[in-house]
């Protein structure tokens, strides 16, 4: 699956994109925010506190709740402010 | 009916020009342009950069604006959003609607540039003394949105 980040997600993961291979219980959004979290400092203090990050999957917005599949494009990022 | 995201200024009168030459079924146009402010939180912004996420921005543009056109009768309209580094003074965002009256093209106009702020996936980064901060989104802003939902 792809990943991207954006703003100040990006900004402390330290990349904008990345294509995984989550393990098989990563099977939702929040799941796979478990495993990200094991995976440095940068995704620990990224998805510290998950409120205040937004998730898309395939373009559209999802709760967290959400499942994921390979080859989906999943997106997290702080709520917008453009406009 | 038009999107467009461009790191470019847009021209405001030409694009209003454009929007309704040749239709004279248009008796109104609804205008709302967002200008980058050089105070924000009370303190003093020296500059902005803009960064979005350019498939969902489409996709979310398309739809908002889908919603527009089912909700009210439009003649045309138009949403044109800048990205990258923008100084104070400078344009951000432009939304327009056209219809037969005033009241569905200023309605239209105030509902597209509310869902705009809080579904269209654009960040603003601002550049204070304190140095750069990411903008928080704002509550009121959501209740503006929510508005529509009523």
């Amino acid at each position: 699956m792809k990943l991207m980040y954006f703003a100040w997600v990006r900004q402390r993961i330290g990349t904008a994109s990345e294509t995984v291979d989550a393990p098989a219980e990563a099977a939702t959004v929040e799941d796979l925010v478990a495993w990200l979290k094991t995976r440095g400092p940068g995704y620990a203090e990224a998805f510290r506190d998950t409120r205040a990050i937004r998730f898309a999957v395939n373009q559209e917005y999802v709760e967290p709740t959400h499942p994921v599949a390979a080859g989906d494009e999943i997106a997290f990022f702080p709520p917008v402010t453009g406009g | 009916m038009a999107v467009r995201v461009q790191e470019a200024d847009f021209d405001i009168g030409r694009e209003l020009a454009d929007l309704t030459a040749g239709n004279h079924a248009i008796g109104g146009l609804g205008v709302f342009v967002g200008l980058v402010r050089d105070i924000a939180g009370g303190e003093a912004v020296s500059a902005m950069s803009l960064e979005h996420y350019p498939s969902m921005t489409e996709r979310q543009l398309a739809e908002i604006e889908a919603e527009a056109l089912a909700r009210w009768p439009l003649e045309a309209s138009l949403i044109i959003h800048r990205v990258g580094d923008l100084m104070p003074g400078d344009n951000i965002v432009l939304v327009a609607c056209a219809s037969a009256h005033r009241q569905a093209a200023l309605d239209a106009t105030a509902f597209l540039i509310d869902w705009l702020k809080t579904k269209a996936p654009f960040w603003k980064r601002e550049e204070t003394p304190e140095g750069a901060r990411w903008v928080d989104a704002r509550e009121s802003d959501d209740a503006a949105a929510a508005r529509w939902s009523k």
